[in-house]
């Protein structure tokens, strides 16, 4: 064990740790800021009590995704010096372009409309939710740009061992980061969309409230829409991989040798013929690289070292992905065709869906592992070694002190984020203010 | 370019002393001008609309650092290491305890919570600067605790300026305690850090003029311009320090080998003569929305 391997773990802890929060953020804020839009346009009551509730649900789990989004922007100079160096150049811009032009909106929009309820006109106010909302989508634009430049580096040249940007438009527009986005900001969405279920659904087994209905059924849409741009996304994203990532989509598969008319595995043992090849190109009989054979051209290429991701994990995160997140559309498929035309939820699917709220998150964690261990052994593919990376002059013992300090204090709030998260669950919306009482005269509350 | 975009990267650190610096000292106040829980409250919601837009004036500094002088930025952050990781822990308890404190059953943790959270950035970024500009551990316990004191004078005349009531008296008085430790530490450290550069000399004279003017405007109770003084005071300090890094970001590196090459820093010109003034103006737009005094609900 030495500071490279605690290093990449501190990388892989916080990153899927702070994986968590985001989707939620990224989904919920876009559906609290619908249901206030609901309520804006309809003036139904049980719309502001289900805006007010899952908003409250949202900022418990905003403030995470910030705190843990912090150690992100420090960790690459912090552990990763000799990458900063030589990356800065090109992957400086979109970070710094993600905290001007959507971290700001979404902090300044959010504390606004947190603090504005009766400061702002209601129009300003749905404004607010939406900009904050607007934000947090701009922001996984920017972070997946800079993130689809490491797996397929476009718009620069090597200069005197640094990176330089010679089109800052190739690395915004990078075929990696437009599959990537929509599949990630998709995922985010049944993330959130599993949530909003599982929620309603708890309280469907409880009350007769017509109200979470409703909000389980926009859940649904939301839920298989989301999977449908996800799986196209997905495919997309395996198709350049054929082209761009090679090293990942055979170990992915499991595939050792160059192989025509590939077959897909679905779990070692069981394969489907040709079905590879198909995924990846649209022809049954294409010549999908196998590792081994890979192994030998990068080797040529590259000189001697091994170039294989840990096999084992990009195969199983691949199919973890898959079985999850198909599993989670397919249930609210499912769900939509047993509650169409005012039929009301079976007790068996809305308890389901409560007992389906971890399979979403479990998918995109295993997605993030696929994307992010395929990648190895580089941190900028072709270009720079995750060995050679690491900062030169931070200790072992730096990293394990750090290490050790975020697992703990991590463990500890995600505790306490799951016993808040449940308890405001099961305290359920506010009851709806009195009517008589005109709100520009209800004194501000505090928020805090 | 180069010299652009020190100042940028200056002018973004500045503003995040500035605005997080009294964000910092008001979290750690709260408890004590607070005699009960409601009065808590109120202070913290003199700060609740904008601490996380205040934040990422940080996160900016630190994004841009990293895209126009690559070199700077992870050399900065590598070799202050266990610092910036406590750092990171306090802004972490910190930001949770804000967002958490008004829905969970017992706030205490979120009290200990934000205090904590709120003074191991306030004197680790002045420990953290200090050594970098005189190298030892003297000097860094020294700017610590200059930045720490400085964080709860302008917290303290913050919250005096937008409080009414006991919060707003007992606040003045803790501007007055918190003021008599800040300005012996701000003429040694700022006369320190005046001795070894002659650059900065006169930003850091005008920051103890600042101060001195802050404490007497709190005395007679001009709130505003009282914590215009402080904010002075902050950002002259910020420029003193500035000045001085011109001449070495960090040891052995000039800013033109940290530099990100001339394309790189004309696109983000053209990013941030777009982006800053719309972010500027609806920050400010957020102050003025609440720029009404907090006070306790009837």
């Amino acid at each position: 064990m030495d500071a490279l391997d605690l290093a990449r773990w501190q990388f892989g802890v916080t990153t899927v740790y702070h994986f968590l929060f985001v989707p939620l953020t990224i989904g919920l804020g876009v559906f609290v800021a619908g249901l206030q839009t609901a309520w804006h346009r309809t003036g139904k009551e049980h719309y502001l009590r289900l805006t007010k509730f899952f908003g409250k649900l949202f900022l418990i789990n905003f403030a995470m995704g910030v705190v843990t989004g912090i150690v992100q922007e420090f960790q690459f100079g912090m552990n990763w010096s000799e990458y900063s160096t030589f990356v800065g150049d090109v992957f400086g811009a979109p970070l710094a372009m993600e905290a001007l032009l959507a971290f700001f909106m979404e902090s300044t929009f959010l504390g606004l409309w947190i603090f504005g309820w009766d400061r702002l006109p209601k129009r300003v106010h749905l404004a607010c939710i939406w900009a904050a909302a607007i934000g947090s989508n701009l922001s996984a634009y920017f972070i997946l740009a800079a993130n689809a430049w490491m797996k397929h580096p476009v718009g620069y040249e090597v200069v005197d061992g640094r990176a330089r940007m010679t089109d800052l438009w190739a690395v915004l527009t990078n075929s990696t980061a437009l599959a990537q986005v929509p599949h990630v900001i998709g995922a985010a969405f049944i993330v959130a969309g599993g949530f909003v279920l599982a929620v309603s659904c708890w309280w469907l087994l409880r009350t007769r409230d017509g109200m979470w209905r409703g909000a389980a059924r926009a859940a649904l849409v939301m839920t298989a829409v989301a999977g449908l741009v996800v799986a196209g996304s997905g495919d997309l994203s395996g198709k350049l991989a054929y082209e761009q990532q090679p090293m990942k989509l055979a170990s992915a598969e499991g595939l050792e040798r160059d192989t025509a008319g590939a077959g897909f595995t679905l779990v070692p043992g069981i394969e489907i013929p040709k079905v590879l090849s198909f995924l990846s190109t649209g022809d049954l009989d294409a010549t999908v690289q196998g590792t081994e054979d890979i192994q030998r051209r990068l080797e040529e290429r590259f000189g001697p070292g091994d170039y294989r991701p840990d096999q084992s994990v990009v195969f199983w995160s691949y199919r973890v992905m898959l079985a999850f997140g198909l599993s989670t559309v397919g249930l609210s498929v499912l769900g939509l065709w047993l509650t169409r035309r005012r039929r009301p939820m079976p007790r068996l699917l809305a308890r389901l869906f409560v007992l389906a709220l971890p399979l979403p998150l479990l998918a995109v964690i295993a997605g993030w592992l696929l994307s992010e261990v395929g990648r190895q052994p580089w941190t900028v593919a072709g270009e720079l070694l995750t060995a050679a990376s690491v900062s030169p002059g931070v200790s072992l013992t730096e990293v394990a002190l750090s290490l050790t300090l975020f697992t703990l204090l991590y463990g500890g709030l995600a505790v306490a984020e799951a016993v808040l998260l449940v308890r405001h669950v099961r305290k359920g919306p506010e009851e709806p203010a009195p009517a008589e009482v005109p709100a520009e005269r209800l004194e501000p509350s505090l928020m805090y | 370019m180069i010299d652009l975009w020190f100042l940028v990267i200056a002018f973004l650190w500045t503003g995040y002393f500035v605005l997080e610096g009294f964000d910092f000292g008001v979290g750690m106040l709260a408890p004590f001008v607070g005699g009960d829980d409601d009065e808590q409250r109120q202070s913290l919601q003199t700060i609740g609309p904008v601490w996380d837009g205040n934040e990422v004036w940080l996160i900016t500094a630190v994004g841009a650092m990293f895209a126009a002088f690559p070199a700077w930025y992870s050399g900065l952050l590598s070799s202050f290491y266990l610092p910036v990781v406590l750092v990171l822990a306090g802004l972490i308890v910190r930001g949770v305890g804000l967002e958490w404190r008004g829905k969970v059953a017992n706030p205490a943790w979120c009290d200990l919570g934000i205090v904590v959270g709120s003074a191991l950035p306030a004197f680790l970024w002045g420990a953290i600067f200090a050594d970098l500009l005189l190298d030892g551990a003297l000097p860094a316990l020294l700017g610590g605790a200059f930045t720490l004191a400085l964080s709860l004078l302008h917290g303290a005349v913050f919250l005096a300026l937008r409080t009414e009531g006991r919060v707003r008296r007992r606040a003045r008085v803790a501007a007055l305690a918190t003021g008599a430790a800040a300005l012996p530490l701000a003429v040694v450290a700022l006369s320190t850090l005046a001795s070894v550069s002659g650059a900065a000399t006169v930003p850091a004279l005008a920051a103890m003029a600042a101060l001195a003017a802050a404490a007497a405007l709190i005395w007679r109770r001009r709130e505003g311009w009282a914590f215009t003084a402080t904010a002075a005071g902050i950002a002259l300090t910020s420029a003193a320090v500035f000045l001085r890094l011109k001449e070495a970001p960090l040891p052995g590196l000039t800013l033109a080998e940290a530099a990100s090459a001339p394309y790189t820093l004309t696109m983000l010109t053209w990013i941030g003569l777009i982006t800053l003034p719309f972010v500027l103006a609806y920050q400010a737009w957020t102050y003025w929305v609440f720029r009404k005094r907090v006070a306790l609900p009837r």
